[in-house]
């Protein structure tokens, strides 16, 4: 229910302080503490395990799932409300800001993060900059029109939310870890996962802010 | 069965160049890439229509090969695949494809077609599969298909009009379409994504990219039932396995085991979704 609200009404969501899924559904048929019907989550992690055996460390790492994952993948990302409040500290923490302080980067190489979904695939040449893709999901920029629709659109979205150092705050730490903003959110935790580096974040706020991006035009 | 040689010609041709024009499409820049990507899709409407006559989709040339990998005497044993049991009795090949992935008492597990060929090449032919499972795919751009994608294609094009009839009411059976429900939802990598990101709501696109939801059955059948698919992009036949595959490296994954159980229980979730749907394959595709 939320998750639709979210998405038609953008200038409300702009307004409205962060929501947690508090509309826990447990899984249709499953035991508490499975994750489907007849299936605990040492069934699923066998058969995970044995899809991606033998990795290095740093493949082995992408299988292996954190708490956060586990509880949003447990719940089909409605978690009961004090699982979505743990989640909401814990990923809060994990918040890296910039040493200087500056969280409005260049809006010209972050337009080029919105728009490359490069990055991170097996054969991906991982000394290439990763992109953020924040088009799969976003529209943004009127002229592009190349935009999914995964997320809400944040097509003016400065102009809507202002460019204030406390919005720039707040866009900065949703781009780095959305689930500090949002538990089981389906955006990326670009920052926390090291999937964009800070500079790169910087570079999406004045994307999304900076009164000269097109977003913004 | 097999078609003019000359029409099959043009048709590899043609795909050739859409694909090429797909792929250029891609790589250019934010704006008109938007105008190629329609252009694209207009021209892959028209060549779709062009190919709806099954005799000249390159698709089928997968399933020629296919055949006749059947029924050539192979391997150590020297033996065709014509005993081999899809789960319909030995020989039987017309609808078993409808009714997998399936439970084999034989081998106590549930398999899918891509999976129990395999297995019938090991136990009918001796053969060792380990280098094919190794490298189930044809690469990209016009390859012909690899053996098990052929022989996929093959099985699969004798289920054509047959309604999907899998089942999945043996309790492993069961088991396995649960499974894979629980890993539709898995999240993981570096993106954070499950299925369930990309395919959790109906009408929702990726950049430009119609996405199916497979809680709409109409969606599921329409998906389920045009697999294996010749991909244009691609210029290659491509199984469910590769479809896959081919998501979870979107989703920034390690490449999934082939025939593993993750992909067998994803395929049995999503085709107990398509249940009463009708297969017509090797279909045609982006
Ligand atoms: C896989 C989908 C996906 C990708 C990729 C993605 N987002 Fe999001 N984004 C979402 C969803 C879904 C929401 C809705 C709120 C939520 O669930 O967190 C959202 C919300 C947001 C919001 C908050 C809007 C508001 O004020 O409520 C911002 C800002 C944002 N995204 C920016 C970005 C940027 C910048 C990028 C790229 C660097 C990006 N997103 C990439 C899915 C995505
Ligand atoms: C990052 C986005 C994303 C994720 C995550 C994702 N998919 Fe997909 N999926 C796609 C896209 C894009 C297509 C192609 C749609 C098209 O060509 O029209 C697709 C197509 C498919 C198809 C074929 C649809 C058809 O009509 O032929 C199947 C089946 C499928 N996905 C299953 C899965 C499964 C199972 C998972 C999880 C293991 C998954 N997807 C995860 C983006 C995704």
């Amino acid at each position: 229910m939320i998750r639709i609200f979210y998405a038609t009404f953008v200038a409300a969501l702009l307004l409205s302080a962060p929501v947690s899924a508090a509309d826990e559904k447990p899984v249709a048929g499953a035991k508490p503490g499975e994750v489907a019907p007849g299936i605990g989550r040492d069934r699923l992690e066998q058969a995970v395990a044995a899809a991606w055996a033998g990795l290095p460390p740093d493949m082995q790492a992408r299988v292996t799932q954190d708490d956060t994952m586990r509880v949003c993948s447990q719940y089909r990302n409605t978690p009961p409300q004090a699982d979505a409040d743990a989640i909401l500290v814990r990923e809060k923490k994990t918040v890296v800001y910039p040493g200087d302080g500056k969280l409005l980067g260049n809006w010209k190489e972050g337009e080029k993060i919105a728009l490359s979904g490069f990055g991170g695939r097996m054969g991906d040449n991982p000394k290439l900059a990763n992109g953020g893709n924040c088009y799969a999901c976003h529209q943004l920029a009127p002229a592009e029109i190349s935009y999914g629709t995964l997320g809400p659109s944040l097509l003016g979205y400065g102009k809507l939310k202002g460019n204030s150092a406390e919005a720039q705050k707040e866009v900065y730490e949703r781009v780095f870890n959305a689930q500090a903003v949002f538990a089981c959110s389906n955006m990326p935790r670009f920052g926390h996962n090291k999937f964009l580096t800070i500079e790169q974040i910087k570079d999406a706020v004045a994307f999304l802010l900076d009164p000269e991006s097109p977003v913004n035009k | 069965m097999i078609p003019g040689l000359k029409t099959l010609a043009r048709a590899v041709v043609t795909v050739a160049s859409v694909a090429a024009t797909l792929s250029v499409a891609a790589a250019q820049t934010p704006a008109p890439a938007a105008a190629a990507e329609e252009d694209a899709d207009k021209l892959l409407e028209k060549y779709r229509a062009m190919i709806s006559d099954p005799m000249s989709n390159p698709g089928y040339l997968a399933v020629d090969t296919g055949e006749t990998l059947w029924t050539t005497a192979r391997g150590p044993k020297n033996a065709t695949l014509e005993t081999c049991d899809l789960g319909k009795g030995p020989g039987k090949v017309d609808g078993a494809y409808a009714e997998m992935p399936r439970y084999f008492a034989d081998v106590d597990r549930v398999m899918d077609a891509e999976s129990r060929i395999l297995w019938c090449m090991e136990t009918v032919q001796g053969i060792d599969t380990a280098p094919i499972r190794k490298k189930p795919f044809a690469s990209s751009g016009g390859n012909p298909a690899t053996e098990i994608e052929a022989l996929v294609a093959y099985v699969s094009n004798k289920s054509n009009g047959f309604p999907y009839a899998a089942k999945m009411e043996h309790p492993k059976e069961r088991e396995m379409v649960a499974l894979g429900e629980a890993l539709f939802y898995r999240r993981s990598s570096v993106n954070d994504f499950s299925c369930q990101t990309c395919h959790g709501q109906e009408g929702q696109r990726i950049r430009l990219q119609t996405l199916p939801y497979f809680e709409n059955p109409k969606n599921a059948r329409a998906t389920m039932g045009s697999w294996p698919t010749y991909r244009v992009s691609q210029a290659s036949l491509r199984t469910m396995q590769h479809r896959i595959w081919d998501c979870f490296w979107q989703m920034r994954m390690p490449d999934v085991g082939y025939a593993s159980d993750v992909t067998v229980a994803l395929a049995a979730y999503l085709t107990k979704k398509a249940e009463g749907g009708t297969i017509e394959v090797p279909s045609i595709k982006r």
